[in-house]
């Protein structure tokens, strides 16, 4: 759907675009730009990077900085600690990297940059970026499995208490269940992430037509669509948060199937 | 009925299941807050099943908007 003259689309936002003139980069016959999708994600790295070395100065009576970063290591460590039990430890550097990855990259999306005619970039509105994250998270659920457990992983699709006629129905639902888990957690980062986004571009384009058409329609729809905007805008924090927290909530719960069965 | 217009009513449709995915997500924090006032001691050793019931609610009202997404911009 090509944007009309004058009109905002919603879609736009989300367009790759290759920067710094890498449009020919070629790399074993692929094309493969520098793109704003992949600067973006370098910019959440660097951020994550400085806000994560602010708290590594050990103090014992720690300073505010310390104190956020402990305070989020301290949040995925009792998040493991309570999903998966002592054997949760070893996997806090995986989530602690895939929580505030996701929440840094979520939150720098909805930053206000465009004042400055910085347009920030979504990558985890994108089914790609979040289709690999999923399924780093599934690989390591798989190996995991295998590794500690063997063959004797797959009783994990035979729940305890499994009447014998049900043999031929339960495995079945459960294999299907099991195989939906790296789809349902990259399509619902990738969905939040891009609904929000359209709906904000949406009610923007609201805002501006209804102004452009004069006083009268100004004030009966772009008024309260502004303030339903900043309202939305509030919500997309909150979504941001929860969706990170959800992503590292559901990667915890199949790491502990992997590491207990059930 | 013109193909075009049939992709859009079909969009529009979809928009009933991101309706009924509120409900369910409204039902989830609200029986959440109901036991909670019952039972505040008991309240936040529940808040990760709370996120999980939340997840599995929302996904549902998700697909649908992908259903619409992919009607209008793709079919």
């Amino acid at each position: 759907m090509a944007a009309e003259q004058g009109r905002v689309d919603p879609m736009h936002q989300f367009s790759i675009e290759p920067l710094f003139g890498t449009e020919n980069w070629q790399i074993a016959g692929y094309h493969i730009p520098f793109t704003n999708s992949a600067l973006w994600m370098a910019i959440t790295v660097v951020v994550l990077f400085i806000f994560v070395q602010g708290g590594l100065k050990r103090q014992l009576v720690p300073g505010r900085w310390q104190m956020a970063v402990e305070s989020m290591t301290g949040f995925i460590d009792s998040l493991l600690a309570a999903n998966i039990g002592p054997a949760g430890k070893k996997y806090v550097p995986y989530i602690f990297s895939l929580f505030m990855f996701i929440l840094f990259a979520n939150v720098l999306g909805l930053l206000p940059l465009g004042l400055v005619g910085v347009h920030p970039f979504t990558f985890t509105s994108h089914f790609s970026v979040t289709g690999v994250l999923a399924i780093m998270s599934f690989a390591i659920v798989l190996i995991v499995g295998f590794w500690r457990h063997g063959l004797h992983f797959f009783s994990l699709f035979v729940p305890h208490g499994t009447p014998l006629w049900l043999m031929w129905l339960i495995p079945v639902i459960e294999l299907v269940s099991f195989l939906v888990r790296p789809f349902s957690l990259a399509l619902r980062l990738f969905v939040a992430m891009m609904a929000g986004h359209v709906l904000l571009e949406v009610l923007s384009s609201f805002v501006i037509s209804s102004g452009n058409s004069g006083f009268g329609w100004g004030a009966v729809i772009g008024i309260p669509s502004f303030v339903l905007m900043v309202a939305i805008c509030a919500l997309e924090v909150l979504v941001a948060g929860i969706q990170a927290y959800v992503f590292a909530l559901l990667t915890s719960l199949y790491l502990n199937d992997a590491e207990n069965l059930h | 009925m013109e193909p075009a217009s049939a992709k859009l009513i079909g969009a529009g449709l979809a928009a009933i299941g991101a309706g009924m995915a509120a409900i369910g997500v409204g039902n989830v924090f609200g029986s959440f807050l109901e036991s909670a006032l019952r039972n505040p001691g008991a309240a936040d050793g529940q808040q990760g099943r709370l996120f999980i019931g939340f997840a599995a609610a929302e996904l549902l009202g998700l697909l649908s908007f992908v259903v619409a997404m992919i009607l209008i911009f793709v079919a």
